[in-house]
């Protein structure tokens, strides 16, 4: 018989002192052993329902109502003793980014002890280091005392990551809250970090909740989905009902966002973004970004009705939706440009350095007219190293050639002439620091065409508005500052701030890593229809090998600095001959397992 | 040699040169001061001659450059020449000064620095409370005074017009130790005290705030440990590296700022010996004083640094 290991019932969190709602109406089950998948964008409130499992908000919030149910204890209820019994003993957390997590003055060897020390686990110090070791070798490292005594930045992010997740699972919790803990991790460690997760939920009956903005993610590793929009849950049931039955548009939105490895699907995005506290929209608050709305959806929030005895939805037409055809399985082709166009940027024998150390060795790439290249592999690959050496940003010695129009490309940018330096922009990977924050959009554009152009107020002004509309954004962003866009509005400023220089060639630096996965779909979407509409020749640097069968017609697979793999994307998916490719396409989480029938 | 004291060695070396170069400085800038130094002794009435037989003996006829060289060689011999209106060596003239001068710093510091250090982490610790807001608007009230109206507004308020409890001006027994004089000692250290505590109070909760904000600190809550592990362990030991330089720079200044607080009470230590020396162009005193301060400067940037990678485990293990 299974045991029920956690309940929440209307979970209610608000901002302090506004007593604006972030959370409401959150309520979820979960029996011991079970992984539930907690989805949704970012701002949807999903940090905060998971510690407020463990009765805990960060300043400026606080937790409002309904009550939390942890192995038989009500969470809301506890003393500040018992509480302090309950985190870390009963339930336990493992957050977003395990480098700020753990304490940068402490060796791990301290932060793991004191987890059991201040929870009275074992009764001798003898007892207590040989649960360490044990906890260590179920993670899959080494528990020797060097290794003990590092300081976490003397660990890669993997490892500080699976050093988070022995703490977790250091006193036997009934529980473990994970919030998008593989977030910003390589796939291959992703891949390591899920299926430690699941044996170890699956050996020790440990309930789990797993937080992310990527259904991928969860595809494989969750019994139960939740789906999260604007605060409240909008679909939840078993994965195999969400996954083949999605019968809220949101939820339909985020399986259309998720790229396929296998066959060759126009991604396609959720327009718009989750709306923040305060700002959610009067009845359902998908209401703007949805295509199934009615009248009714404006005014009338919709209530959790069931359309199986499991599966829950919060939505007017949650029935009519469920009956149309899975999203999942839409096979809507996307047409990309490629095939025997002419060679534009050759780079030959690339070897680069970073000080004494060789980073690149013996590169060969060829970038043709119109249309785009992947370049894929995990980070420390030298994809970034490449794209720069391309963008003339390489700051170290680099030998070798790059051919631009068949003639060389001078190596530092600076020395590259006006109109070179102008049709090869870069895009840089991080929209949250590429942007000035102190310069309103409009200034912000206005600085290439400056550069590049001697345009007059007026055709300046034209030239603004069209750069806008090519990235779909709307021309009262001009006036507004960096912050006050979302990740994916300040993506597209950075792509257009590079099409403003009218490009032949634009370099993608991993554009899509830190936006969400509906979002990074529709950037993809963004770039796709750039290369068709403008013909713009385009390198595609990521670490995602699911996303690049929707937008390269081409792709490199590099490892160590190396090409190891090179060809037309759908064969190299196909058919991979390096090992390495092989496993990368292994570790990449896809929800084809999980589609009866697709 | 080990990695640690390799950068010790190398951060000696750059004090060391660090202070070279303060001596050219202030070598140059006394030798640049507006004043005839043979006139200076001998008056207004001096004939030519004698003002050139004194120049001579003095050698203050040969070129600057030969004259650094010889003062430096004094001063790496521990010799700092003799004071040209005392007509003694200069070292016996100032070691009571020092001394006076070290008592009046060392106290200020003995009682700023762990008080600052307490007030700076429980203002940070009890943000936006009723405790935060005096400490705050205090410190901040403090830190935009000059030390000399603090130290004008103590004197009012404790020797002359509200209590007279300690003495306004400083009648230093010379006989007697002065902390045996501690009385004394009161207002001019309350005074130095007051103008260096705020900003270390002010960097403490600052940075005391940005780390109980940090996500360890949210780790460590969640990881059920008690506030006494969260303060003590993990919050303080992060929050105080900040911190060291800016106390470093504040007892660097505190030998600097000793010059006006020490006027202002009459205090008899280097820096109304300095404040002499000036009136008096008594050029060696000059030089021994600043040159004394601007080592001391050094020093506590010296041991500030070596400090910090010694209490940041990503600095000191990025030696090896
Ligand atoms: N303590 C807080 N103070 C102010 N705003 C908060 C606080 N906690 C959450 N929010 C806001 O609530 C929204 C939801 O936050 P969060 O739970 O972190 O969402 P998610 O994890 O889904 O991205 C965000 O817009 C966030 O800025
Ligand atoms: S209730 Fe209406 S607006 Fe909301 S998801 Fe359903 S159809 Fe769309
Ligand atoms: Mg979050």
């Amino acid at each position: 018989m299974s045991t029920i290991a956690l309940t929440v019932r209307d979970l209610r969190v608000e901002l302090d002192p506004s007593g604006i709602e972030i959370d409401d109406e959150v309520s979820f089950e979960l029996e011991a052993g079970e992984v539930l998948g907690l989805v949704g964008e970012s701002a949807s409130g999903k940090t905060t329902a998971a510690t407020a499992l463990l009765n805990f908000q960060r300043r400026g919030a606080r937790i409002a109502g309904g009550s939390v149910n942890v192995a038989g204890s009500d969470v809301f209820e506890l003393g500040k003793s018992q509480l302090r019994h309950l985190r870390g003993g009963e339930i336990s957390y493992v957050p977003q980014d395990p480098g700020s997590a753990l304490n940068p003055a402490l060796r791990i060897g301290t932060q793991l002890r004191e987890v059991l020390e201040e929870h009275g686990f074992g009764s001798s110090d003898a007892e207590r280091r040989e649960r360490v070791e044990e906890m260590m070798a179920e993670v899959l490292l080494p528990s020797d005392r060097e290794f003990l005594r590092r300081y976490p930045h003397q660990l890669s992010g993997g490892q500080q990551q699976r050093v988070v997740l022995a703490m977790a699972f250091a006193c036997r919790p009934k529980v473990i809250v994970l919030d998008e803990p593989t977030t910003g991790l390589d796939v291959t460690t992703q891949a390591h970090v899920l299926s430690t997760l699941r044996d170890l939920a699956k050996a020790h009956g440990v309930a789990a909740v797993y937080v992310t903005h990527d259904l991928a993610v969860v595809a494989e590793l969750a019994d139960r989905i939740a789906v999260m929009y604007a605060g409240r849950i909008v679909e939840r049931g078993p994965s195999h009902d969400l996954f083949n039955g999605a019968s809220h548009p949101y939820t339909r939105g985020l399986l259309a966002a998720i790229p396929v490895i296998e066959g060759r699907r126009a991604l396609q995005g959720i327009p718009g973004y989750a709306p923040r506290p305060g700002r959610r929209p009067p009845g359902c608050a998908f209401q703007p970004r949805c295509s199934y709305a009615v009248d009714r959806c404006e005014t009338e929030m919709p209530p959790e009705t069931s359309v199986s005895p499991t599966h829950l939805v919060r939505c007017w037409r949650a029935v009519e939706i469920g009956a149309i055809v899975s999203v999942a399985s839409d096979t809507n082709e996307s047409a990309l440009v490629g095939g025997g166009q002419e060679a534009l940027l050759q780079v030959k024998n690339l070897t680069a350095w970073y000080g004494t150390r060789e980073i690149l060795h013996d590169v060969d790439i060829t970038l043709r007219a119109r249309e785009c290249l992947a370049v894929v592999g995990e980070s420390g690959s030298g994809k970034t190293t490449l794209s720069r050496c391309i963008a003339g940003l390489h700051a170290f010695k680099m030998t070798g050639d790059i051919e631009f129009q068949g003639a060389p490309l001078a190596r530092h940018a600076r020395s590259r002439p006006v109109p070179i330096r102008r049709s090869i922009q870069y895009v840089f990977q991080n929209p949250y620091s590429s942007l000035h924050p102190r310069k309103t959009i409009a200034q912000i554009l206005r600085q290439p065409l400056d550069i590049f152009f001697d345009l007059d107020r007026t055709q300046r002004e034209e030239r603004l508005a069209e750069l806008l509309e090519l990235v779909s954004l709307e021309g009262s962003l001009l006036r507004r500052y960096p912050d006050q866009l979302s990740g994916g509005e300040r993506q597209r400023v950075a792509i257009a701030r590079a099409l403003a220089a009218d490009p032949i060639v634009l370099v993608c630096d991993e554009v899509t890593s830190w936006l969400d996965v509906s979002v990074q779909a529709s950037i993809v979407e963004l770039l796709v229809r750039l290369q068709q509409e403008i013909g713009l020749c385009m390198l595609f640097v990521t670490h995602n090998l699911a996303l690049i069968r929707s937008i390269a017609f081409e792709v490199a697979v590099m490892s160590e600095g190396r090409v190891v793999e090179y060809g037309p994307t759908d064969q190299v998916l196909a058919d991979p001959q390096a090992s390495y490719t092989r496993s990368l396409l292994a570790d990449t989480p896809t929800i084809k397992g999980v589609l009866s029938g697709g | 040699m080990p990695p640690l004291l390799k950068v010790i060695v190398r951060r000696t070396l750059l004090g060391l040169l660090t202070l070279l170069l303060v001596s050219i400085v202030v070598f140059a800038a006394t030798q640049a001061l507006p004043s005839d130094t043979a006139r200076a002794i001998l008056g207004r009435e001096a004939t030519p001659e004698r003002l050139t037989a004194l120049r001579e003996q003095l050698g203050l006829n040969r070129p600057a450059i030969v004259q650094y060289g010889s003062w430096l060689g004094g001063v790496a011999t521990g010799d700092l020449g003799d004071s040209l209106v005392a007509k003694q060596p200069v070292t016996a003239l100032i070691s009571g000064r020092v001394r006076n001068s070290a008592a009046l710093v060392l106290v200020a510091a003995l009682i700023s620095v762990p008080l600052a250090l307490f007030l700076g982490s429980l203002s940070g610790l009890l943000r936006d409370r009723g405790f935060d807001t005096v400490v705050s608007l205090g410190s901040l009230t403090l830190a935009a005074l000059p030390e000399f109206v603090v130290g004008i507004l103590l004197i009012l308020l404790l020797a002359t017009q509200v209590f007279h409890i300690f003495p306004a001006v400083t009648l230093l027994d010379p006989q007697v130790s002065v902390f045996a004089q501690l009385k004394i000692l009161v207002l001019p250290s309350l005074t130095l005290v007051l103008a260096v505590a705020p900003y270390i109070v002010r960097t403490l909760r600052a940075s005391m705030i940005e780390v109980l904000e940090s996500d360890y600190i949210q780790m460590a809550r969640l990881k059920g440990m008690s506030e006494r592990t969260v303060l003590g362990r993990h919050a303080l030991p992060n929050a105080v590296v900040p911190a060291i330089q800016v106390i470093a720079l504040n007892l660097a200044w505190l030998a600097g700022g000793v010059v006006v607080v020490e006027y202002l009470f009459n205090y008899p230590g280097i820096g109304s010996a300095l404040m002499d020396a000036v009136s008096t162009r008594d050029l060696p005193v000059i030089q021994a004083i600043t040159l004394l301060i601007a080592g001391l400067y050094v020093i506590f940037n010296l041991v500030a640094d070596i400090l910090t990678i010694l209490v940041s485990p990503r600095l000191r293990t990025g030696l090896q």
